[in-house]
Order: C-alpha cells, then sequence, then structure tokens
C-alpha cells in the first residue's frame, strides 16, 4: 500500500473561513433584532432578500467564472456581504435599490477583482456608495423609530419592498441629519425639539448600537479578528468628537457619545472596518487604519456633504491599506528594529 | 522562583502525549538488518572505512567524518558489513542515499572501549575529539554535529547554557521519558558540556506540562548548580531561539548563532549522548524513539538501535497496517512523511508517527487567503505569514526577503490556524528553495562575468606587451642599421647576415628531413605534445564540468580535436617505424642506438605488460595513484588553510579532497571486489 505523502504540518486547527463567516452572521443577530424592535420589519426584508440575491449573483459569477460552485458558496462570504448591506441600507428600501447594491457588491467589488480575498475594497460598503451616489433621495430617508411614527407590519415591510409604489412609509430625518442642518439652536433645544433623539443619540440608534458592540465584543472573544482596527476607530471618533466638542453650541458638532452611537459607528467599527481582505495587516497597521477611519468619520459627518460617513471612510483608508502596510511592518525576531523603508 | 519571558505567537495544539508516555522505555531489540545512512547529520556525509563482507563489532567506527561539519558513523551491533550502496532513506523529498547496511549476528559484541574515570583532568580539545569521535549530532530533530556547536571559542564568553527539554511537539515522549528515566545522567551530560564551554549558569528548559519529568530532573539536579526552569506550555517554546527567549530574553540575531547572545543550547538527548561517551566510551548507536498515534495498539518510547527500519520498530509496537495511511517521522507539526515503512531510524528520530485517518485527517482543498491575520497572531517570528503566502504565490522573491522569509522556522504554526487551510510552510520552503537557486545562479553569472573580463584584459595586454616588444626591436634594428651605416659598408650587412643565417637553418633541416630517423623523431615529438595537448585539454574539460561553466561545450570539442590529431599522429607514427623497420631491417646491427626510438618500445612493452596484468593489480595501482593524488590534494589544502587563502579556494580544494576521497573510497571497494572475484 503506498503511503500518503503530506508537508507539515499535519495538525490542524479547528478554525475554518465558512466558521469564521458564519461567526459574524451571528454577531449581527442581536442589532437585527434591535433595529427590528425600533424601526420595524423594513431591515429583516432587506436582509433575506438581499441574501437570496447575493447568492444567486454568486452562483451566477462563478458559473461565469467555471469555479465549483458548492465549494465557493460553502465560505458563507456572500451571506456576510449581504447581510452587512440589508442592515446597512435604509428600511423599507425597495426591491431594486437592494438588487442594484448587491449586484455592485457581489460583480463589481468581489468577483471583477478575482473573488474572495482578493478585493482591495469592501464588498458591501461599495454597493452602500454606488447607491448613495446614485438613488440619494431613497437612501437619505430612514424610517421613524418605534414611538415617534406608527411602525409598518411584516406585510406592510415586504410590500414596501416588493410593490414600492403602493407604500408608503413613515420616514424622517435621523438623528445624523438633524444635527448636520442645524445651524441655530443649541443642543439642548435641538434634542427637546425632535423626536427622533434619544438619551444619548437617536432612538433606536443607540440601542442597536449598543447591540452591534455587543455582537463585536462576543467576535472579539471568538478571536475573529483583533482588537487593534475597532478600538482605534472608536478611539479616535471620540477623541476627535471630544476636541471639537463645546459644551453644546449651536456650532457643535455633537458629543462623543452622541458620534459613537449615531450611525453606523459600532457596526462599521466591528463589522465593517474589520473585513480583514481590504484592511491594513499586521497589529500596528490595523491601529493606524481604524484611527484614520475614526477621524476620517468625524470629519466628513461634521464637515462633509454626507449625514453619515462610514462607507467613504472605509474606502478612502481601504485605498490606503497598501500603503500602510509597507510602513507597518513589525519587528520579526530577531531583528534589531523594523526596516525604516522599503526601498 | 526565576523570571521567564514570552514569545510572540505561539499555538496550544491537542498535546496527544499521554498515549506514549505511560509505559517506560523498551529495548526495540536487534533486526537482522540495519541500514546506516552515511549522512544523519547536517554537514558532509561520512565516508566509509569498512569492506564489504568486513566483521563488524559493536561500537566499531564504520564511517569517519569527512571534514570539520561532519560526524563519524558507528556499528550500532557486532555483525557483517553486507553492502554500502544507496537505499531508500527517510527526507521530505523521498530520495535515496548511501549507507553501510550490516547484517546482523543476534551476538552483540562489543568492541574494546572504555571511558574517562575524571573527565575534567583532561585537556578541553581531548574531550571534544571524545564527543567528535562519538558520532553524536544534535538529536533534537536538526542534527547538527554537537561537537561543532560546543567548539566556542573561549573569547566568545558563553554565560547560559540552555538545555533544551521543553519538546514543545504533540505527539512525542522521548525528551520526557529520558527525563523520567534518566534525570541523572542528563544532569552528568550538563556538567560535561558546562566544563567544556564554561558558562556562568546552567538551565534546562521544560515545559510545565511535563510535571513528573521537571520532579525527577529537580532531584537529580539538587545541590549541582544546575537550574530548572518551568514555563507555560506552548508550541514552538522548544524551537531553539525561542527557548532562548523565553529563558533570556534574548532574541538571537537574524541570521546569528546564539554564541551570539552569549547562550549554547542543546538538547537532553545530545546530553545524555554526550556523557555516554565521554562517562562510558560508548559512541552514539541508539536512541530513544516514541512510536504512537491509532496506527499503533502499543504505543511508548524506545531504546532503537540506529539502522533499524521504521517497520521494525512499528512492529514491535503491533502497527495495525489498515489504520494508517502515512507514516510521519517526528511530530504533527514538523515531521515529514516518509514513501515506505522501509526507511531506517537515524540519529534524528525523535518520534514516528503513525496516525489514524480521523486522527489527523488530510487536509481538504485550500480555499483563498481573506488576510485573516490569525497565522501573523501565531508566529513565532513575528513574520506576517499572509504576505509571505502572497509574496511566494507571485513569485515576488524580492518583497518575500524583505518580509524577513528567512526568520521563518517552519514550525507550521501558521498553517496550523490557517482558516483557509492553506499549506503556508509548503509555500515558505519553496521560496526559500528558489530564493537559494536564484543566488546560486547570480553568483555564478557573476563569477563568470569576472573570469570573462580577466581574460578579455589579459589578452589585452600581452597584445599590448607584444606590440611593444616588437616596436622596441624594430627600433634597435633601425638603430644598428644606422649605425652600421654611419660605420660605412667596412662590416657585414646585419639583414643580409640574417638571411643567410636562415638559409643555412633551412638548408640544413631540408638535409635533415632527408633522414628516416629524424623523421621518426619528428613524429614521435609530434606524438608526445599531442599527448600532452590532449592531457591538459582533458583536465580542463573535467574542472569545466565540475564548475558547471559555460565552455564545456568549446572544450569538448577542443579535446575531440585534440585526440583525433593524437590519432593521426600515432598513426603516422607507427607506418613511419613500419616502413623503417622494414627498410632497416638488413642493417639491423648497424643501426645507431636510437633513445627515443628506446623510450617507444619500453612503452610499447609496458602497455602489453598493462594488457597483461590482472584486473586486481590495475585496481590496486589506480588506488595507489589516486591516494597519492589525494595525499598530494590535502597537502595542498592544508598549506592553504595554514596560509589563509580565500574562503572560495579553500572550499574548492576541500571539495577536490572530498571528491578524491571518493575516489579512493571507490577504488578501494573495487579493489575489493576484484579481490573477492
Amino acid at each position: 500500500m503506498a503511503l500518503m505523502r503530506i508537508t507539515s504540518p499535519h495538525a490542524h486547527g479547528p478554525m475554518s473561513t465558512a466558521r469564521v463567516m458564519q461567526n459574524v452572521l451571528l454577531a449581527t443577530v442581536p442589532g437585527v433584532i434591535v433595529l427590528t424592535h425600533f424601526f420595524g420589519f423594513g431591515t429583516l426584508v432587506n436582509i433575506i432578500w438581499a441574501s437570496i440575491l447575493a447568492l444567486a449573483f454568486e452562483a451566477l459569477a462563478l458559473r461565469l467564472r467555471k469555479r465549483p460552485l458548492g465549494f465557493y458558496l460553502g465560505d458563507y462570504s456572500a451571506l456576510v456581504t449581504a447581510v452587512l448591506l440589508g442592515i446597512a441600507l435604509p428600511p423599507y428600501s425597495p426591491w431594486w435599490l437592494i438588487a442594484v447594491g448587491i449586484a455592485s457588491s457581489i460583480l463589481l467589488a468581489k468577483h471583477l477583482y478575482g473573488g474572495l480575498g482578493y478585493n482591495p475594497f469592501n464588498p458591501a460598503m461599495v454597493g452602500y456608495v454606488v447607491l448613495l451616489i446614485s438613488f440619494p433621495v431613497q437612501m437619505s430617508s430612514w424610517a421613524a423609530p418605534r414611538g415617534v411614527g406608527e411602525l409598518p407590519g411584516l406585510l406592510d415591510a415586504l410590500q414596501a419592498c416588493f410593490t414600492p409604489g403602493n407604500f408608503d412609509a413613515v420616514t424622517m430625518a435621523t438623528p445624523l441629519d438633524l444635527l448636520k442642518q442645524n445651524n441655530s439652536l443649541l443642543m439642548d433645544d435641538l434634542w427637546q425639539q425632535n423626536a427622533q433623539f434619544g438619551r444619548w443619540a437617536g432612538i433606536g440608534w443607540e440601542w442597536a448600537s449598543l447591540a452591534f458592540l455587543a455582537g463585536g465584543l462576543w467576535l472579539l472573544y471568538q478571536r475573529v479578528f483583533t482588537w487593534h482596527a475597532p478600538i482605534a476607530m472608536l478611539v479616535a471618533l471620540a477623541l476627535t468628537a471630544a476636541l471639537f466638542y463645546d459644551g453644546g453650541s449651536s456650532a457643535s458638532g455633537g458629543s462623543p457619545l452622541f458620534h459613537l452611537l449615531s450611525g453606523a459607528t459600532m457596526f462599521g467599527a466591528f463589522f465593517i472596518i474589520t473585513d480583514p481582505v481590504s484592511s491594513a495587516v499586521s497589529t500596528r497597521g490595523r491601529l493606524v487604519f481604524g484611527a484614520l477611519i475614526g477621524l476620517l468619520v468625524y470629519l466628513i459627518r461634521v464637515y462633509g456633504n454626507y449625514p453619515d460617513a462610514v462607507a467613504f471612510a472605509v474606502l478612502i483608508m481601504n485605498f490606503a491599506a497598501p500603503f500602510i502596510d509597507q510602513y507597518t511592518q513589525p519587528r520579526s525576531y530577531g531583528h534589531a528594529a523594523r526596516r525604516e523603508d522599503n526601498e | 522562583m526565576r523570571q521567564v519571558y514570552d514569545f510572540h505567537g505561539g499555538i496550544h495544539p491537542p498535546e496527544n502525549k499521554h498515549q506514549s508516555i505511560a509505559a517506560p522505555i523498551a529495548d526495540a531489540g536487534i533486526p537482522e538488518e540495519l541500514v546506516l545512512p552515511l549522512a544523519q547529520h547536517i554537514g558532509a556525509p561520512a565516508i566509509p572505512v569498512v569492506e564489504i563482507g568486513q566483521k563488524v563489532l559493536k561500537g566499531q567506527l564504520i564511517a569517519e567524518p569527512a571534514g570539520f561539519v561532519s560526524v563519524p558513523l558507528h556499528a550500532p551491533t557486532s555483525g557483517t558489513v553486507s553492502a554500502i550502496e544507496d537505499r531508500q532513506i527517510a527526507h521530505p523529498s523521498g530520495h535515496s542515499a548511501r549507507c553501510v547496511v550490516i547484517a546482523t549476528d543476534g551476538k552483540d559484541e562489543w568492541i574494546d572501549h572504555s571511558g574517562l574515570a575524571d573527565y575534567k583532568s583532561v585537556d578541553r580539545s581531548e574531550l571534544l575529539t571524545i564527543i567528535r569521535n562519538a558520532g553524536i549530532a544534535g538529536m533534537g530533530g536538526a542534527g547538527f554535529p554537537t561537537a561543532v556547536k560546543l567548539s566556542v571559542k573561549a573569547e566568545v564568553g558563553i554565560e547560559t547554557l540552555i538545555l533544551n527539554g521543553t519538546e514543545c511537539e504533540p505527539y512525542i515522549t522521548a525528551d520526557d521519558i529520558l527525563m523520567r528515566e534518566r534525570a541523572e545522567q542528563i544532569i552528568e551530560g550538563a556538567q560535561i558540556i558546562a566544563h567544556l564551554v564554561q558558562p556562568d549558569e546552567i538551565l534546562i528548559g521544560v515545559e510545565d506540562n511535563k510535571p513528573e519529568g521537571i520532579a525527577a530532573l529537580q532531584t537529580a539536579a539538587e545541590g549541582t548548580g544546575v537550574e530548572i526552569v518551568v514555563f507555560p506550555t506552548k508550541y514552538p517554546s522548544g524551537g531553539e531561539k525561542q527557548l532562548i527567549e523565553i529563558l533570556t530574553g534574548k532574541q538571537v540575531p537574524s541570521g546569528g548563532l546564539p554564541s551570539a547572545v552569549g547562550v549554547v543550547c542543546q538538547n537532553i538527548g545530545s546530553a545524555v549522548a554526550v556523557r555516554d561517551a565521554v562517562i562510558d566510551g560508548r559512541p552514539l548507536i541508539s536512541r530513544i524513539t516514541t512510536v504512537t498515534g491509532e496506527g499503533v495498539n502499543d504505543p511508548r518510547n524506545y531504546e532503537v538501535l540506529l539502522g533499524s527500519s521504521l517497520a521494525y520498530l512499528l512492529e514491535q509496537a503491533d502497527y495495525q497496517t489498515n489504520k494508517n495511511k502515512r507514516l510521519i517521522m517526528g511530530g504533527p507539526m514538523m515531521g515529514f512523511t516518509v514513501p515506505d515503512a522501509h526507511v531506517p531510524i537515524v540519529k534524528t528520530t525523535n518520534c514516528v508517527l503513525a496516525p489514524a485517518e480521523t486522527e489527523l485527517p488530510a487536509p481538504p482543498p485550500a480555499q483563498a487567503c481573506i488576510r485573516c491575520g490569525m497565522c501573523a497572531e501565531a508566529c513565532p517570528a513575528s513574520l506576517l505569514p499572509q504576505q509571505l503566502f502572497w509574496f511566494s504565490q507571485g513569485k515576488e522573491f524580492e518583497k518575500a526577503e524583505q518580509h524577513n522569509l528567512f526568520d521563518c522556522i517552519e514550525c507550521g504554526a501558521c498553517s496550523f490556524v490557517c482558516p483557509s487551510n492553506i499549506p503556508l510552510v509548503q509555500y515558505y520552503r519553496a521560496a526559500k528553495a528558489e530564493v537559494v537557486q536564484l543566488r546560486k545562479d547570480a553568483e555564478k553569472s557573476e563569477h563568470s562575468r569576472i573570469r570573462f573580463e580577466a581574460r578579455q584584459t589579459r589578452l589585452e595586454r600581452e597584445d599590448a606587451e607584444k606590440e611593444a616588444k616588437r616596436a622596441a626591436r624594430k627600433k634597435a634594428a633601425e638603430e644598428k642599421a644606422r649605425l652600421a651605416a654611419e660605420q660605412g659598408s667596412t662590416e657585414e650587412d646585419p639583414i643580409q647576415a640574417a638571411i643567410e643565417r636562415a638559409k643555412a637553418k633551412k638548408a640544413a633541416q631540408a638535409e635533415g628531413s632527408n633522414s628516416a630517423e629524424s623523421a621518426g623523431e619528428k613524429l614521435e615529438k609530434a606524438v608526445v605534445t599531442t599527448r600532452k595537448r590532449l592531457d591538459t585539454a582533458t583536465a580542463k574539460l573535467t574542472a569545466a564540468k565540475e564548475d558547471g561553466s559555460d565552455l564545456v561545450d568549446a572544450l569538448q570539442t577542443g579535446v575531440d580535436k585534440t585526440r583525433a590529431k593524437l590519432e593521426a599522429a600515432e598513426k603516422a607514427l607507427r607506418e613511419h617505424q613500419h616502413a623503417a623497420t622494414t627498410k632497416e631491417q638488413p642493417t639491423e646491427e648497424a643501426k645507431p642506438i636510437d633513445a627515443a626510438q628506446v623510450a617507444i618500445k619500453k612503452a610499447m612493452a609496458a602497455r602489453v605488460a598493462d594488457a597483461d596484468k590482472s584486473p586486481e593489480e590495475k585496481a590496486r595501482e589506480a588506488l595507489q595513484k589516486l591516494e597519492a593524488r589525494l595525499q598530494k590534494s590535502e597537502a595542498r589544502l592544508a598549506q592553504g588553510k595554514a596560509a589563509g587563502e580565500e574562503e572560495k579556494i579553500i572550499t574548492a580544494l576541500e571539495s577536490t579532497v572530498e571528491r578524491l576521497r571518493e575516489k579512493v573510497a571507490q577504488a578501494q571497494s573495487q579493489a575489493n571486489e576484484t579481490e573477492v572475484s
């Protein structure tokens, strides 16, 4: 009997790419539950429809690229992209909006670059930005939170998605929008005059953010990623906000806590910028990567044209990741100091 | 409690050590045949000093070292040398190598041997010689000659002697059982080594998963000054560099030796081997090897004679062929699979692992790298494995080197944690090999370039010199002519005189060529010079072939041409001789004695005699000649070394000597064979 010839190591750890992806999916559950609680079934419908489309597009791309379907679909990466985009899109988005977004994510951002592992940009964020630039109206309306507006039921949510002409959801500006447009009210007055604000940030938003934070901490515990990028981003964002916070004047950019618990901050910190493929590689690189995203998020939110900024900040830093890698190579064993440059 | 340090990364694979540690060391016994590869260590293969058919005793030297970084080989038991030939050995590439094969006689008869009563009284160099002659090579797995490692110069100043009892690889318990059963010998070995390197402190590093071994060592070490340092279990803390960092907090500089940070590191198995050699006079002829995995029913440690086959050892442990599809020499992290079970156990074989398929399943197909960075978290050398993978795959070797590819110790931690099942280590091995090859090629082409340029300048210089000489001669002649013209035509015209001299010479030659004898002489001369030329050309050709020079083809045609010329010249000579003898027959007595003719006759007679010689005599003569050549080259090498010549020249000389040694060995065996036949 011929013996098998395999190179070392012969033992293998329990982790697999599919499990990494499954863990990420699992970690979004608390956030999705909170979003559904405060904004209705819109997000859930988004996610389901996006998942179906993502699997279909992934299969199509694999077929065109003559790759085995089962092997590649089994890595769950398309599902992760779909779920992340579904969460990021406004609830009660029409079906075609989601379809365009997923097509951009899977076909444009992922497979045109060579598939999983070869994409320089975060696929979900590419899809999001394509939609934001192409369909600003649909992208900037967000459902009113529970207690402020009336929540549509599941049937309404489905109707909103698949027969968008027949449904009018109650939408209103998000707290980030309000803050951006505000130029006369003190922070306290702004809080009082708008029902969307909650204790620290927007109603619903603050709890959703905390839920995503919980999911992210669980992923940290599971060692799916290291703390460097998320913590760096949150700290940088909080520090910048604190630096520019003047105690609540009308020109204020918002308190650090407001920024941490608004918009996609937590979701972005733990689910978007931790995408390993498009981020910097070394731990030091990830610190820089995360911190610059935090800084960019604040700058774009306060001084830019868009109320939220995570998608743009992430894409910009995706560009910079190889450059960061170049200068953050760790000191290897037995080397006196880091190689200063790679001439 | 001594402070221990942590190193970056590391993993915690399932240890699986309990299976093989329960039973004490068993004697594996004497198999019918022992196959002893000449290269069981890092460095030049040993040179056999026994002949086929020779009886050998246990502990008898059967191969001697072929240089400084080389170790001798001894017969593990008594028997007869049945073959010296290429056999399949345990090597990742599955190639075969020269082995001495011994048919054992079961008597296990020792050769006379004795140890030192008091090793402290003998000279340091003598102690080193004993260790060197005992054939000890690092028994932790790398197989570096122990004597070389221990011959650190006194001025280096060794602060710490570390004995490595870490054994971080899963499954292996050879060192653990050694600690449990032979702790005193380990301590003794440590003291001998300490006597050699004179460290400030002696440490034995052990992972905390071996409490019994630690206890045994601590008891044995009491009052000896040897300190047992226990640290948390983590793979690969047994890597030399990692262990040094754990115990001293210092990192060995990249590409440097541990002595650079004042450390000498030895495996505890090597320490016991040193002790056996010095105290008992026992060379390294057996070792402790773990046999484990679900493929054997009786996993345990064996004291096994070197050269025993894996199959023999596995049989002792009740091997289940049907359960096992791959045999691993070493552990599951760094061990390699062997092509079949008949490869021999060597000095570095610390474990034979026969896993069931469920135990260590074959790796699933690799998925894409998602750069998750788990490998970088696990890497004990603080590399970026995902980047190295990227560069290796894309053959961007320069970048891979910038990312310190060569600091990779191939521990396999990155592959172990990789969620995409990428065989990362294999990519690094391939990349390293390719870089080494590229470097070699670059060096060679650089060498050729330098040689070509040197030749070019030499030719130019020679041309210039010739030109200068010609100009000088011309000037001198003109000067002379002018002087002559000044002095009038009273003297002979020098040019005219030269012409006349030339004419006279020609006439004499023409006259000479008429005589049969001088024509013969000429032909002989032609034969002799052509032969000489052929000899030099052939020598050059062989040299070029060995160097792998580009000139081989050109030289080959040169040799062929010269050979053809020689043949033609010889033919002409023969014909001439034939004609001469027929012509000269009647006046044979009167023929004057011609020295050259006599020489030719002598040579021809010698040739005839040569043809009459038995092959045995021929082989013996060839052997003698070769030996003479070998002596000469050795002398030249020694001279070169003494003169402190360039390293390149020394290595070239060394390789010549080695080659000659091989040839001598070959010739010897040929001579033996012919004798036998």
